[in-house]
């Protein structure tokens, strides 16, 4: 009785999600029958108005940056939560445990990677506007850098201070950069700065400085949950 | 045609990967497969023009996620005990 029940209510959840889909007009010009696309008007506004060279991060920054601001709050809310949970185990336990020690060749080398991975992670933010990339995937490469130096040198270790000072004034800009667009007579978010010339590293208004913070701010965090789940020592054979 | 063939091998693979992941008793080698998965997902990525979304999914799907499950699996247990989860399963599902 009770799986005939569940089969039944599966059947009505999948057939409003089927109906749902078919009345999306995927692969037509027009995505809802009777709306102009709004595509055409991110595009076209990307290259004349904004001059940006990176469709995605004018869309992503400017034309819906309050949902990229929503998203860092979501992967901060994410990483508090992470921290206050492990915060008083961490605190019991100390050191953290090392299975054994990395080799020679391991140290040496990750230390002549680590400065390259930074200036990848940094060149991959600063360039957002220009190339692929962005201000979440040069702040996970950056992470990615601080994850080897942890796994190949077992006193390395990251000040949380500065993680939560980075991460704050990240965020900090993030907001203020929205707020001016109140004082400039637009509205939250709004592009104030020059455009410039397209191609050239100052152009795309404050696409560049958004991108910088969300830079910081997503290497900060990742950072932080790497160094508190390597520090979180396991009870049984931990 | 060639690039059809590719991109077939490819999504093949990753089907592999994901079946091995899920059989795989030892859970370090199923979270290696994961790895794999998102290795080929952000190849796939690249080849249909989504560079930006195939950044992402290399630096989080293939290291972040990869070395917390090996941290968690290292400090719980290793081996999935095929007895226990059935039984779980069993009482879950009554």
């Amino acid at each position: 009785m009770k799986k005939v029940l569940v089969i039944l209510l599966l059947a009505v959840l999948g057939y409003y999600t089927a109906v749902t889909f078919f009345d999306i007009g995927f692969g037509q010009p027009h995505f809802v029958a009777g709306v102009k696309p709004v595509k055409d008007i991110y595009l076209a506004k990307t290259v004349k108005p904004l001059t940006v060279s990176n469709a995605v991060t004018s869309i992503v920054v400017n034309f819906r940056g309050f949902d990229t601001l929503g998203e860092v709050t979501v992967l901060f809310l994410a990483v508090t939560v992470l921290g206050s949970v492990l915060y008083k185990k961490r605190h019991a336990v100390g050191e953290r445990s090392v299975l054994f020690n990395a080799s020679s060749i391991v140290t040496a080398g990750s230390k002549l990677l680590f400065p390259a991975i930074i200036l990848l992670g940094a060149y991959v933010f600063i360039h957002g506007h220009l190339s692929p990339g962005g201000g979440f995937q040069g702040g996970v490469i950056i992470a990615t850098g601080f994850l080897l130096m942890l796994l190949a040198y077992e006193n390395y270790s990251v000040s949380h201070t500065a993680l939560s000072i980075v991460e704050s004034l990240a965020g900090i800009t993030f907001a203020g950069v929205g707020l001016l667009g109140f004082m400039h007579g637009g509205t939250f978010l709004q592009n104030f700065l020059p455009a410039g010339v397209l191609n050239n590293l100052f152009s795309g208004g404050i696409i560049p400085i958004i991108y910088i913070a969300v830079g910081f701010k997503v290497a900060a965090e990742l950072t932080g949950v790497i160094y508190t789940v390597l520090n979180e020592k396991g009870e049984s054979n931990g | 045609m060639i690039y059809f063939i590719l991109i077939s091998i490819l999504l093949l693979l990753m089907i592999a990967a994901s079946v091995y992941s899920i059989v795989q008793k030892d859970l370090l080698y199923a979270v290696m497969a994961t790895g794999i998965i998102s290795l080929i997902l952000s190849i796939l990525y690249f080849l249909l023009q989504a560079p930006d979304v195939a950044l992402t999914e290399a630096a989080i799907g293939v290291a972040l996620t990869t070395i917390i499950f090996v941290i968690t699996i290292r400090n719980t247990v290793r081996m999935e005990e095929e007895g226990e989860s059935k039984e779980k399963f069993k009482s879950a599902v009554k």
